[in-house]
Parts: structure tokens; sequence; C-alpha cells
């Protein structure tokens, strides 16, 4: 691991000071903050992050979970992945979301990892973690082996010809069905950012993975009221039962009267290059009958412009019956 | 050791060998490398006094420490190299397989993701802080009845997760166990006899 200097700043607004200073805050930034730690330190270890100064977030004031006015609830930036999952408001108001972080990682890394932490938690594709190989995200410009090479669990869905690295995240398909927003304080003040618009498609920058810029400190993240009478599930598919990534996975919010679809709200993971929102199946759902004949219809259309590499054809007919899968879940719970 | 109690040898074992061979082996090292004054400790605070090393002060099993750490130390190096305590054990170094388990104020993290320093003040419990050999922690006499490990080198970091389940939301049946021991793994394969350990100290609370 590289040098670096600790800081533990006062108050968030040193901390954004501090971190305005970067030259980026995407791949490669020069100052990091850091929380639970997890996928930072994990990083710096490989070499893949060299960040001369390290900010400790932990101290700040933002580990509450709070009503918000209009219903909803906030979320501080470093609420401990476990202390969420087991909130009784998210256990009772939004499913989907908690189910999703105890789908995740392991009980140690639920108990260090945070809630912004998980937002900006980064790809484990092998090339990616790997420094003796190109790659495009982490060195711009160097290719991505992993097209030609081994990617039967990466993306096939906003993949580019630059990169296919799958997010990770379980939490974050969770919020994308949820339509959280993310608040970030910045050196030109806060700002709100849904979570739709927070993640980039690798195109030809796959470094640049969010809209985040140099001092941007994600302060927390807000959830809408939850819908009432709406059915949540979280299913995730993966190659062992527990401590794994998911192949695929489907977020569902799903409301249903007198046997049809009034509303859905659906997410995917493991197979997209960012927690991938589908409006496609959630258009294909509206107003229909929820029965098994239209979900699959809406996995169909979820997975339309899905695009395979060499090794992982699998993943679109998983996804499919995932999500069927899942609807199916939740239109008899 | 024990086998041979006549012997007019002291008895030393693997890991007192180990320490004080190792330990004279570093301070050779150092004393080529750096100045005295810098290999030895100062102002009370253990650690090597090298160039942009922080101070922290750590309570490790009911006992303060004050340290001085390179900000890249990790609680687990920190654990066994600057407080020599080496029940805690190095297997991925990646928080992938659990070995390096150890409490924070109560709840159960990898040590190895980590840094020292990100803990100034904060409590830290090992394996050696829950029982001691003529006092074992229920959790241990369990893993000894119940034959829970075989190479033993995860061990330390299982009873470290199964102490903290107990204080966790956690379903009565093995399958629920098993979910929550999952960050833990052991490559001789004691997994039944570990789920067996647990669920019999979970009875008896």
């Amino acid at each position: 691991m590289h040098t670096f200097e600790f800081i533990r700043p006062a108050d968030a607004a040193a901390a954004v000071a501090t971190a305005a200073q970067a030259k980026t805050a995407q791949q490669g930034a020069d100052v990091r903050f850091v929380a639970g730690g997890t996928t930072l330190v994990d990083l710096m270890k490989l070499n893949v992050e060299m960040p001369a100064r390290v900010i400790d977030v932990n101290r700040l004031p933002l580990d509450k979970v709070e009503a918000t006015p209009d219903g909803g609830l906030k979320i501080g930036a470093t609420v401990r992945n476990s202390d969420l999952a087991h909130h009784p408001t998210v256990q009772r108001d939004y499913a989907v979301l908690s189910q999703a972080l105890l789908a995740g990682a392991s009980a140690q890394l639920r108990n260090m990892a945070t809630t912004a932490g998980n937002l900006l938690q980064r790809t484990r594709c092998m090339y990616f973690r790997d420094t003796a190989m190109p790659c495009n995200k982490r060195e711009p410009g160097t290719g991505c082996p992993a097209i030609t090479g081994s990617n039967r669990t990466l993306a096939v869905l906003g993949t580019s010809e630059h990169c296919i690295a799958t997010n990770p995240s379980d939490m974050c398909v969770a919020m994308a069905a949820l339509e959280a927003t993310i608040h970030v304080q910045g050196p030109k003040g806060s700002r709100a950012i849904p979570i739709g618009d927070f993640y980039l498609l690798p195109g030809s920058t796959p470094n640049r993975e969010t809209v985040l810029e140099p001092g941007d400190l994600v302060t927390h993240v807000t959830l809408p009221a939850p819908r009432s009478g709406s059915n949540q599930v979280y299913l995730k598919l993966r190659d062992r039962a527990s401590y794994e990534f998911a192949l695929a996975s489907a977020a569902v919010v799903i409301t249903i009267a007198g046997g049809n679809v009034t509303q859905a709200r659906i997410a995917l993971g493991g197979v997209g290059t960012k927690p991938w929102r589908s409006r496609e199946a959630e258009a294909a759902l509206a107003g229909k009958p929820a029965d098994a004949t239209n979900f699959r219809k809406a996995a169909e259309a979820a997975m339309r412009d899905a695009k395979p590499q060499s090794e992982n054809k699998f993943k679109i007919e998983l996804a499919k019956r995932c999500l069927t899968h899942a609807l199916k879940m939740a239109s008899t719970a | 050791m024990r086998d041979n109690p006549q012997s007019g040898h002291s008895n030393p074992t693997r890991r007192a060998f180990l320490l004080t061979t190792g330990s004279t082996a570093a301070a050779t090292v150092i004393a080529a490398c750096v100045p005295a004054h810098a290999s030895s400790t100062a102002g009370g605070a253990d650690g090597p006094n090298i160039e942009g090393a922080v101070p922290i002060r750590l309570r490790i099993n009911g006992k303060d420490r004050q340290l001085r750490v390179d900000p890249r130390t990790t609680l687990l190096d920190c654990l066994r190299e600057t407080v020599a305590l080496t029940g805690t054990k190095k297997g991925c170094d990646h928080g992938q397989c659990g070995a390096c388990t150890v409490h924070v104020n109560g709840r159960r993290v990898n040590s190895c993701l980590s840094l020292a320093v990100m803990h100034d003040g904060e409590e830290i419990t090992t394996i050696e802080g829950l029982g001691t050999p003529d006092a074992l922690h229920p959790m241990q006499a369990a893993f000894v009845a119940h034959d829970g490990y075989q190479c033993g080198y995860c061990t330390s970091g299982q009873i470290m997760s199964a102490v903290a389940l107990l204080k966790e939301p956690c379903g009565p049946d093995d399958a629920a166990v098993k979910e929550l021991m999952s960050g833990n793994i052991c490559r001789c394969g004691a997994y039944a006899h570990i789920v067996a350990a647990i669920q019999q100290v979970r009875k008896n609370v």
C-alpha cells in the first residue's frame, strides 16, 4: 500500500474543503473519503486506489435514520448496512431494501459497510482489480481484456466496447426501485441527485462512474414515502447460497388492485454496468393483469437490449427468470 | 510439550519460540537500517517510531494501549505485529475469509479491511479477550466439545463471529446460523460441527 496522510475532519465542511483539492473524484482520486473501508482499503492494498490523502468521515454526524416531513426516510451516509437492514421502519415500509442489504456480503462486512460506501462500491471485475492487466476503467486507453477474456460474471446491459464491468451492489438495486435521492454536499453547496441520474454508463469513459466532482461528499439518501399497499421483493441468484455477488437479481415494488398491476417499480442487479432500473419492464406491466404471462413479457422487455459476451449469455435468461419469479413472489405476498 | 513434564529443559511453546527469535531477528534488521533511537518506543507508546506514524489509543481486551501506527496499518496487522496478539489470524487479507474477525465496540468486523487509525479510542475484543485455557468462553468450550475445527486456522475468527451472532437477530434453525456464519470460511470443512457448537451455546444462553 502506498503512503497517505490520514485526516479526521472537524465537520463536513472541512471534509469537503480538503477533498475539493483533488483533481478528480473518480478512479484514481488523490483524495478519498473512508468510512467502512471495505472497498477502499481493499483496493488500496491492490494498488488500484492510491490516494495521497484519506479523509475519515466516520465521526461526522451522518449516522442517523430519520423520518422526513413528507413521510419518507432520511438515511445518513455512515449508517451501517446491518443497522439499516434491521431498522424497524425499513423492515416495515421498505422491505426490498432490508432484503437486499441482508443478501449482500457477510455479517461482518455489513457491520462495517455504509450507505454512501455501498453507493460507491466498485466493480469486482478481476481485470479492474489486477494492476498487471490492462483496464480502461483503471487506466483509460489501455483496453478491456474482459471482452475477449473471462467475462462470465460481467454485465450484459449498459456495456460499451470499452468496459463491461458489473455494478456489484445489492443495496443500490433496491434503492433504484425505491426511487431514492442522493444528497451531496460540495464546494458550491448542496444538491439532490435522483439515483437514476447518479450513475454514468461506461461509454468511452468507464473511469467515470458517477456524477460526483472533487469535494462532493454524500451526506444522506432519502426515500420517498412508502407506496401504500405495495408488495416488495428482492431476489438474488448467485453461485453459492450466501456471501457471493449476484449473477442476476431483481428488486420489485409492485401495487396490485383487482388483479391488475396499478404500479410497478423494477430494478435489476448483477447484469448491468450500473444499478439497472427497467422502465421497459414497468411499462410492460402497467395496467395489465398480474399473471405469469405478463410477468414473463415484462422480463423479456427488461432484457431486450441485453448484449451477451463470450461466457455470460446464460445471464440473459437467468435475469428473465429471476425477474419473473420475483414478480410472482411479490404478487402472491 | 505437556507430554514431557520431567524434562529438565524449560518448555518453550512454538509460539514463544517464534516470538523470541522473530523479535531478535527484527531487532537485528532494524539496528542495521535505522538509528538506534528510532527503534525504541517513545512517549510510552508501542509501535515503530517512523515518519508519519500516528499516536492512537485502543482499549484491547479491557486494557488501554497507547500505540503509534503507520496510517497504512490495518487493525489486523496492528493487533498481530504491534500488540503481539497473534490469536487473530490473517487469511485472505481482503475481507473474503473471516479469519481476522474481531469485535469493535461489541460488533464483529473484518480487521483486515479496517485501518487501525480509524479506531482511535475504540474498544477491541480479540480471541485472547474471550477466555483463558483454564476458563474457556462457553463458545470456545462448545467448539472443543463438538470438534469444530481441524487445522484451527479459521477457528479464532469462527469463534469471534459465533460469539457476536449470539447478540444479533438470528432465526432458530441451522439455516439461519449458516447464513450469518457465511463470512467465515473453513477450508477443512468443519462447518457441520461449527453449526452444532453454536446451536448448543444458543440453547444454553
